[in-house]
């Protein structure tokens, strides 16, 4: 498979790039922010995502979704990065939509993926606890009750938590912390008896969650796969929300990158346009050297993906790590190059620097996917 | 016939391809020459004196020349193969997979051939081409000369018009084994009244010709891969420039591209054995299986990610390049980094080594293969453009960025 776009996808990210651009530039970002939108998205831009087919992007046909795959999900990641739209595209239709058709029964799926398709369902996996991403250090314990479970714990930075309809948890239901055996999903609704939700205003102004669970019931029925046995369909599920956060980096990383090139020929210092400058000169070609790494780096996680979930845990682990270096370095370089502009508030430079930051801690960040590289391979 | 269609057929056409390429391979490469070359005596590089170091280097490289595979992708009627870039890719992935080593190198398969594909005439390609992909030729490069290095179009090596020869008078310097070529593509200023890009011709040359001399230069390394190269009066018939004269710039520029794109190569390892479990080799390794110098596995395993990074942009480049959606300058971009790339490759592996990557001479060190191959990398950011040419080929001609 050619680690370039194929025709349809360069389609489709047209398409995303026209709408997104048009209705969520960074102003859409900056409103959101600044009226304290206690939504964090907008519906109505929801509602055309899924009428465009990109809330079910991963959904099965037969589930009312499109069937495309995790490069095209990469191609609307990428889009979504280079204006920073809050959108549920990636807690939602990404990450909670491959956990349900990976992971679920059938009942599961038709219940929920229609909904997610249709845009009327909102879903998140809520996985960290501590500072750090480390999903087998998992410690929200859930005990058998009766036929079902009673689930106590906490969960920190569960994306559109405050929004969604659905909450997938994963919890312990046997070994101890750091254990891969003893981990399962469950499906809880946030309206349940015993969860409390507390929405997190974070430093990019994207949607997040502080979750605390004091003996919510739950149903047999609300597991999602396995007893005990969650450990591999969450290593596939969170690999796909790596992939596709790694697009999204690559596309803030560009946009960035692009917006402080065209500052390098446009701003003048001592008679001359900064871009004129060496020292500048290849600092940005550099950077856009590690960019184009990173990028082909992600297409090729993507295509793995594609290609089978189970087996793509390097070359996500190589995305992810890239994308975190690559997005720091973007965004430094981007406000030191627009040197005192790119400190001030009414510069868009800030709100990339806050969202890759973000990126970086979601789903594990560079240092993580190093050592899994350097474990996978044995040394 | 939809798009689908015709990508379906072509995709199982190639999946036959594939088999019965491995099945060739399998049946064709001997295990020896399944795993890299250890040193460059181990490196067939073909030429009228050219001796194999072993019998099976002798036979995969014949197998291979019988098939057109030492130059898979050139037309057939020029000793090639006739493969398309789909199964050119195909091969070689087959022979990564398997660890096959290229039965042939050479500057007349990365370099010329190429230039000569493009800008050549019929019969310069009739008669060049076939003996680089036979290995018959071995060929050299007459680029830099003392005081023409990053700032190479201020080359003043010239050629003087007599009748229908060119009398070619200077020196060039860092021309790789040019002791051992047998002919070299070489660039020199035909009009020394045109500014200095106009002014260059792109020409071939017998290096037995009367009046050319090499003088090999010890390096860093102790070995001499450089030569210092004199031309007093060489005659050369003009029939000899390859594209126009005067313009060969043109020529020069577009073989740099190939040059690059092969060094950028030496940054990538898919083959052989992993860094972090040379490492282990002398720094050893803690109860969990981890190298026990945490800060070095720390720079190992971020080289890594970087390696694969880069093999991936590589593959992306190749595929860009057959979708016709490549720059041109992209290889620049892909020279500075993977040559930077093998430098710390090497940087780590004499941190891992230690002491025992200090030795020199002795047999137990392989005459100091290491710290030899350590030094050799750093030409790499030198040869065939610097880092900082590179750098600011990228800012000018992808990035656009303003200055001369």
């Amino acid at each position: 498979m050619a680690l370039v776009l194929t025709e349809e996808q360069s389609m489709l990210r047209d398409s995303a790039r026209g709408l997104i651009s048009d209705k969520a530039p960074v102003s859409h970002l900056r409103h959101l922010r600044d009226s304290k939108d206690p939504t964090g998205f907008s519906k109505e831009l929801w509602q055309s995502f899924a009428e465009m087919g990109f809330a079910g992007l991963l959904v099965p046909e037969e589930f009312g979704g499109s069937g495309l795959g995790f490069m095209e999900a990469g191609v609307l990641m990428e889009e979504i990065g280079r204006t920073l739209m809050p959108s549920p595209f990636l807690a939602t239709s990404v990450v909670a939509a491959s956990a349900l058709n990976r992971g679920g029964s059938a009942a599961q799926k038709s219940e929920y993926l229609p909904k997610i398709a249709n845009g009327s369902l909102l879903a998140t996996l809520a996985i960290d606890e501590g500072a750090k991403h480390r999903p087998l250090q998992t410690s929200l314990q859930a005990v058998r009750a009766g036929n079902g479970f009673k689930l106590s714990g906490a969960k920190a930075l569960v994306v559109d938590g405050h929004v969604a309809d659905l909450l997938i948890v994963a919890a312990r239901t046997a070994g101890a912390a750091g254990e891969r055996d003893g981990l399962t999903l469950f499906l809880v609704n946030p309206k349940a008896k015993g969860v409390a939700i507390e929405r997190t205003i974070m430093v990019d102004a994207h949607n997040a969650a502080r979750i605390e669970l004091a003996n919510v019931e739950v149903t047999a029925d609300s597991v999602l796969g396995e007893v005990d046995q969650a450990a591999s369909l969450l290593d596939g599920v969170l690999d796909i929300g790596r992939g596709a956060v790694a697009a999204e980096m690559v596309g803030l990383s560009d946009e960035v990158f692009g917006r402080t090139v065209e500052y390098l020929k446009s701003r003048k210092q001592f008679g001359k346009l900064i871009g004129e400058f060496q020292a500048l000169q290849h600092r940005a070609a550099e950077l856009y050297v590690d960019i184009e790494i990173t990028r082909a780096a992600t297409m090729k996680a993507l295509q793995a993906l594609d290609a089978d979930v189970a087996k793509a845990a390097s070359a996500v682990a190589v995305a992810k790590a890239r994308a975190g270096t690559t997005a720091t370095r973007a965004v430094q370089e981007g406000v030191q190059m627009h040197g005192g502009m790119g400190m001030t508030d009414q510069f868009d430079i800030g709100f990339f620097m806050k969202r890759a930051r973000v990126c970086e801690e979601l789903f594990g960040d560079a240092n993580y996917h190093t050592e899994q590289l350097a474990l996978a391979r044995g040394y | 016939m939809t798009d689908s269609q015709t990508s379906d057929s072509e995709t199982a056409e190639l999946e036959t391809f594939r088999v019965e390429t491995r099945a060739w391979l399998e049946a064709n490469c001997p295990p020896e020459m399944r795993k890299p070359a250890t040193s460059d005596a181990d490196v067939f590089w073909g030429g009228r004196n050219a001796k194999f170091s072993s019998e099976p280097q002798r036979i995969w490289f014949e197998r291979m020349r019988d098939k057109g595979w030492t130059v898979p992708d050139w037309p057939k009627e020029y000793g090639g193969g006739g493969l398309s870039a789909a199964e050119h890719k195909v091969l070689r992935a087959e022979m990564a997979k398997m660890g096959a080593r290229p039965p042939l190198s050479s500057f007349g398969i990365w370099m010329l051939g190429p230039a000569l594909l493009k800008y050549g005439n019929e019969a310069q390609k009739k008669e060049h081409l076939p003996k680089i992909a036979a290995g018959e030729i071995r060929w050299c490069q007459g680029y830099s000369e003392p005081n023409a290095g990053s700032d190479l179009a201020s080359l003043q090596t010239r050629a003087e018009s007599d009748g229908d020869d060119f009398l070619i008078t200077g020196s060039k310097i860092w021309t790789s084994y040019a002791n051992y070529a047998d002919w070299i593509f070489c660039l020199v200023r035909t009009d020394p009244a045109a500014k200095k890009h106009d002014g260059i011709s792109f020409i071939l040359f017998d290096m037995a010709s009367k009046g050319v001399t090499t003088k090999p230069i010890l390096l860093i390394s102790g070995y001499s891969p450089f030569c210092e190269t004199f031309f007093d009066g060489v005659r050369v018939p003009k029939s000899h420039v390859v594209g126009t004269v005067n313009r060969g710039w043109d020529v020069a520029k577009y073989l740099l591209q190939h040059e690059r794109a092969m060094i950028s190569g030496m940054g990538e390892r898919g083959v052989g054995r992993p860094l972090g479990q040379i490492a282990a080799d002398s720094v050893g390794s803690d109860a969990l299986g981890r190298l026990d110098d945490a800060m070095l596995r720390g720079q190992i395993a971020t080289f890594d990610v970087d390696e694969a990074a880069l093999a991936a942009c590589a593959e992306r480049a190749v595929d860009l390049a057959k979708a016709g959606q490549a720059h041109p300058a992209f290889s620049s971009a892909m020279k500075y980094y993977g040559t930077e790339l093998n430098k710390r490759r090497y940087e780590i592996l004499m941190s891992a080594g230690g002491v025992d990557a200090l030795e020199w001479e002795s047999e137990r060190s392989k005459q100091g293969a290491r710290p030899r191959a350590w030094l050799r990398t750093k030409a790499n950011s030198i040869e065939g453009g610097t880092s900082e040419v590179m750098l600011g080929i990228v800012a000018k001609r992808i990035l656009d960025l303003p200055g001369a």
